[in-house]
């Protein structure tokens, strides 16, 4: 299967030929399929904002090249401004973009600039509106009127009315509370399994990450350190440990009572952690 | 690239210059102003420029930076020239056409008046170049400070000045991420007619008033939260002080004065 975002030796340096020279991608390659559930974990400073833009052609790689589809999104005008429809990218705190009267025509703004009908704007709208749980009569209102975690769903379903084919967010639920965040990572969820569609998340949850992506890509030093699935990742958790990362708590207690000597697979979510148990409590029954 | 608008911006270092109590710089460009309003003639502008390159030396300011600090005033300095241009009509006559005629003094009169422009220019940005916001506020509260008999809220002005600074490189940063996200969304800035592009700053305009505003709302709540009453009774961590080099940069300063006075007497 062609991959639908590939990336081949990205390099990015910020504010090139002047004191404040900075490299923050090195070198960079991996390809991004359709449908799969990619989480970015890395520690402050180490790329993963600058690697978000470059994928919808914000940014210009100061070497390599981004293949949509196997295209150069760079090689000609009108492939970068596609590229930044289908690939979406919903910002770190989102909710700060907001600007229009309605909720309804904050989220129309992306489908209105991609050139659509006003019926097809519409449809977009609302289905996008249904992905993150709002209301016809939240559509009516002024963004402004709605709480913190309304207003992050309204940015991020402006994003996903333009129908990404991939969807990448920064930290889609920083500062939200635990019923706010299960919610929104639903949402993203529903989204995909309803069009088939990519998700990057840049995430500093590990338990998020381990629980609803089927990859990881480990950003450390401008560089990709890991890329594989998160049971492949955590295993190196000393590693991850010196990059200012951690694995999930569940992980660290599981890796303790290997220390210990209990006989207990690697893993990574709550779920796997009572199966491994009861596997455990039954083998003791059986002896 | 909203990034490399440089206009004032400080440029750390540890210069003569930059060590220079605040004040001391503040009472020097007034100084250096009037001395390029007083220069006349061409000998007394090329006194002017000498002093300007040797104290851009001795500030390790890059001359890059100065230069690309005056791009976005090219155009004001082509205005004042070409006006000034037509303004004297002395001298010989070098174009004429029509109800335009160019005359060797005109041109000399634009040259003059560009070089003083952009010389005050320079000036100015060494001020704010090798001076910290805080430190110039300091200094702008202490020059300000016998107003306060006339009832002026000196400190209140030198404090608002302080934050207002102080917020233009978080403000151009926060422009940054709203464009980007704008961007993001399809948004195009560079295309279209005139009135289109001025639709296209909507997006950008409206999040960024409503982020300085909760901005300057959790600044005033954690200023109110520390108990901040302003100037009655306040002291200060850094007390202003004038050391030697400071009364040298006065002796200097007097010097270019009295020189370009007395060149102008014997009308050089």
């Amino acid at each position: 299967m062609e991959p639908i975002l590939e990336i081949k030796n990205l390099s990015y340096i910020y504010s090139i030929g002047t004191p404040f020279e900075h490299k923050a991608l090195d070198n960079i390659s991996f390809a991004v399929h359709r449908g799969e559930f990619i989480g970015i974990i890395g520690h402050t400073g180490s790329g993963k904002s600058t690697l978000m833009q470059q994928l919808n052609g914000l940014l210009k790689p100061t070497s390599g090249t981004v293949l949509l589809e196997g295209k150069d999104i760079w090689s000609d005008k009108q492939l970068t401004r596609q590229a930044r429809f289908r690939v979406g990218l919903v910002f770190q705190y989102p909710e700060y973009q907001l600007f229009e009267e309605t909720v309804y025509r904050d989220i129309a703004f992306g489908p209105k600039n991609m050139g659509l009908s006003a019926e097809e704007i519409d449809r977009r709208v609302r289905e996008a509106a249904g992905f993150v749980g709002l209301t016809a009569e939240q559509l009516e209102v002024s963004p402004f009127d709605l709480s913190g975690g309304q207003k992050r769903r309204v940015a991020i379903a402006g994003v996903i009315a333009m129908e990404p084919e991939v969807l990448i967010l920064d930290e889609p639920t920083a500062g939200l509370d635990p019923i706010g965040r299960a919610e929104i990572l639903g949402n993203i969820e529903s989204y995909r399994r309803a069009k088939n569609a990519t998700i990057m998340m840049v995430s500093h949850s590990m338990e998020d990450v381990a629980r609803l992506t089927d990859r990881l890509l480990v950003l450390n030093g401008s560089k990709l350190a890991m890329d594989g699935t998160p049971a492949e990742v955590f295993t190196h958790a000393e590693e991850l440990v010196d990059m200012g990362l951690s694995i999930p708590e569940v992980t660290q207690v599981f890796l303790h009572l290997r220390k210990l000597g209990l006989d207990v697979e690697n893993v990574y979510t709550i779920g796997q952690a009572v199966a491994a148990l009861k596997k455990i409590r039954g083998g003791a029954a059986h002896a | 690239m909203l990034k490399d608008i440089t206009l004032g911006q400080y440029f750390p270092g540890h210069s003569v210059i930059h060590r220079l109590d605040p004040r001391t710089k503040l009472i020097m460009l007034v100084v250096y102003i009037v001395a390029l309003f007083l220069a006349k003639t061409w000998v007394s502008y090329a006194l002017m420029l000498a002093f300007l390159v040797w104290v851009i030396q001795i500030s390790t300011i890059p001359p890059k930076a100065i230069v690309r600090g005056m791009k976005p005033l090219v155009m004001i300095l082509l205005f004042t020239g070409i006006l000034n241009l037509f303004f004297s009509q002395d001298g010989r006559v070098l174009v004429h056409f029509w109800i335009i005629t160019v005359t060797t003094g005109g041109v000399s009169r634009a040259a003059m008046m560009m070089a003083r422009i952009l010389m005050l220019i320079t000036g100015s940005f060494l001020l704010t170049y090798t001076t910290s916001p805080i430190a110039l506020t300091d200094g702008l509260e202490s020059l300000m400070g016998p107003l306060k008999k006339l009832k002026v809220p000196v400190h209140e002005l030198a404090m608002m000045m302080c934050i207002a600074l102080r917020f233009i490189p978080t403000l151009i940063e926060e422009t940054d991420k709203i464009m980007s996200a704008q961007k993001a969304r399809g948004a195009d800035f560079e295309n279209g007619s005139l009135m289109d592009r001025a639709k296209a700053l909507i997006p950008i305009l409206v999040p960024l008033f409503i982020s300085a505003f909760r901005r300057a709302d959790e600044l005033a709540t954690a200023m109110e939260c520390r108990c901040y009453q302003g100037g009655e009774g306040r002291t200060k961590m850094k007390q202003l002080h004038y050391h030697r080099n400071d009364f040298f940069a006065f002796g200097i300063g007097g010097a270019v004065v009295l020189a370009v006075v007395v060149l102008g007497q014997f009308g050089l």
